[in-house]
């Protein structure tokens, strides 16, 4: 069993969303919904962060931001695009401010629908990331033999 | 400009090189973990001391207002309930009083109660929020819990009223496009009043608490006058003694049903505190005597023909404060403009006067305990 599937940490960040996702996600987090009992819990620091909650469009200013943190996540990571904005701007597509979805600055690997998503339906994309995580982890876990081995073998013929 | 705000912006304008001679400058935020949103500050330190705090905003800013050339008068709504996903439905009722003004439309008397009602729904549960949050802020973990697990009680009444968690979606031009039963009504009644108690029974635990009380007692002082001055509004100004309630103007069922502007007098986080405590009781007593009252009939009339020339203005008293909405017509479809002030943005320059002097532990309460909407503030 995977630790990292088992507790995964959150990070959550309004990119330009209407607050509607962000207060579901921190419903998301409290009783009833609880996400705790995935073994999830909320943190502020990106170095410690495993799934990264995106809520909201992305512009030129927040742009920076959205990236900063992900790249601080170290690996390996997995991105939950909450609502409609997070998908493609949702109402606000229009808008002069709104630069698009998140997937237009960092790789997505979930999305979740909803304008505002509901809690079930967060958490139903919290733990699909989980278990991309782990499958991210199985994969690094791989590469890594691999090249410990290709070292080994290179040593040999030396 | 005093000397001391010369300082403060000399130092935020100041080289890199002269901050070590300066006040040490520390960014509080957009990434932030005591607040959901994101606010930044660049806080002006000297040793402990806050000496000044300058506010940055534009992060989640859309840009909507604009949008309301390109939409129908009557679907911008859908956008001008996501202003803010806290006060959503007031958003879209503000707006829609606008138009109905606008218009010359008057709403039936069943549309009105059920805006009244949904308005104070939407009230308890912000500050449920706000209680949440601030008890988050100060480390009281539990308290965090208990308000948001009593807020879901508040949330299931929404749901099954209006259709919607958190964006009600049911305010339209001409009245509200949901219509509970009085069954509906009555039960839901029965459900908010056991959330009234466990809320009575929260409210106890974190006003009398000894360490919420050290945290919140003195700290962040807003006289009246600077309150008054600087432009505050809703439990801000309250907080400080002036009894300004928007809701006094009688819009929606107000006039009728009536209610008391809550006022506190000592002007510190604790004064806040305690007026959005109280203010959350009176809600529950609005929505008892809404529902006692409510009239029979039809919750909508059809919105016929354009908007005419011309300009019109409603305001509401949301959770947080006085929203103004305006909006100009040039007898097309399409509204010419529209422009929201919000509560928050107003609260701004009050919150970096009160930050003033603090010491930098408490930023976090005093951004706190003005119950900061970003998103209402960037559109």
């Amino acid at each position: 069993m995977s630790s990292i599937e088992r507790s995964p940490w959150l990070i959550h960040y309004d990119a330009s969303s209407c607050n509607g996702c962000d207060i579901e996600v921190l419903a998301c987090l409290t009783p009833v919904y609880d996400a705790e009992r995935f073994g999830c819990i909320v943190t502020g620091d990106p170095k410690q962060a495993d799934i990264f909650l995106v809520t909201g469009s992305v512009n030129h200013l927040n742009a920076p931001i959205v990236k900063n943190i992900y790249d601080q996540m170290p690996e390996p990571k997995a991105v939950v695009a909450i609502g409609a904005c997070a998908y493609s701007g949702g109402v606000f597509a229009e808008c002069y401010n709104v630069s698009g979805g998140v997937a237009s600055t960092i790789p997505v690997d979930v999305y979740v629908p909803g304008c505002a998503a509901k809690p079930e339906s967060i958490l139903d994309g919290v733990v699909r990331a989980a278990q991309i995580l782990k499958e991210k982890e199985k994969a690094m876990r791989a590469t890594r033999k691999a090249e410990r081995k290709g070292r080994k073998a290179e040593g040999a013929q030396r | 400009m005093s000397g001391q705000d010369k300082r403060v912006q000399d130092a935020a304008h100041a080289p890199r090189e002269d901050f070590v001679k300066g006040p040490t400058v520390i960014p509080f935020g957009p990434q932030h973990p005591v607040l959901p949103e994101p606010l930044h500050f660049d806080l002006l330190l000297e040793d402990e001391k806050v000496l000044g705090a300058i506010p940055q905003i534009g992060y989640i800013h859309r840009g909507l207002e604009l949008l309301v050339e390109k939409r129908d008068f009557a679907d911008y709504v859908h956008v001008a309930e996501r202003i803010c996903g806290i006060c959503s439905f007031m958003h879209g009722m503000g707006y829609c009083e606008a138009v109905e003004s606008l218009l010359g439309l008057p709403i039936p008397d069943r549309a009105r109660y059920l805006r009244t009602f949904w308005c104070e729904l939407e009230r308890v549960h912000s500050h449920l929020l706000w209680m949440g949050l601030a008890a988050d802020a100060l480390g009281f973990e539990s308290l965090f819990m208990a308000a948001w697990r009593t807020r879901e009680l508040v949330l299931d009444v929404a749901e099954e009223t209006a259709g919607g968690r958190v964006i009600f979606g049911s305010a339209i031009v001409g009245g509200v496009s949901k219509d509970p039963s009085d069954e509906t009504l009555a039960r839901c009644i029965k459900a908010l009043a056991l959330a009234r108690e466990e809320v009575k029974r929260l409210s106890m635990v974190m006003l009398q608490n000894i360490t919420v009380r050290h945290r919140l007692e003195g700290v962040g002082v807003l006289s009246a006058d600077a309150a008054y001055a600087l432009g505050a509004v809703g439990p801000m100004l309250r907080a400080s003694g002036r009894a300004y309630d928007a809701r006094s103007l009688g819009y929606a069922a107000y006039g009728e049903i009536g209610f008391e502007t809550v006022v506190e007098t000592a002007g510190d986080c604790m004064a806040r505190a305690i007026v959005r405590a109280r203010e959350i009781e009176q809600s529950f007593a609005i929505m008892d005597k809404v529902v006692a009252a409510i009239p029979a009939g039809p919750v909508s009339v059809p919105a016929k023909g354009m908007p005419p020339k011309g300009e019109s203005f409603a305001r509401l008293e949301q959770p947080r404060g006085e929203v103004v909405y305006y909006v100009r017509s040039n007898g097309t479809r399409n509204l010419e403009r529209f422009r929201v002030r919000t509560p928050t943005f107003a609260n701004v320059p009050a919150m970096v006067e009160a930050m003033r002097g603090s010491s930098l532990a408490d930023v976090p309460t005093i951004v706190l305990t003005i119950d900061p909407c970003i998103s209402c503030t960037e559109r």
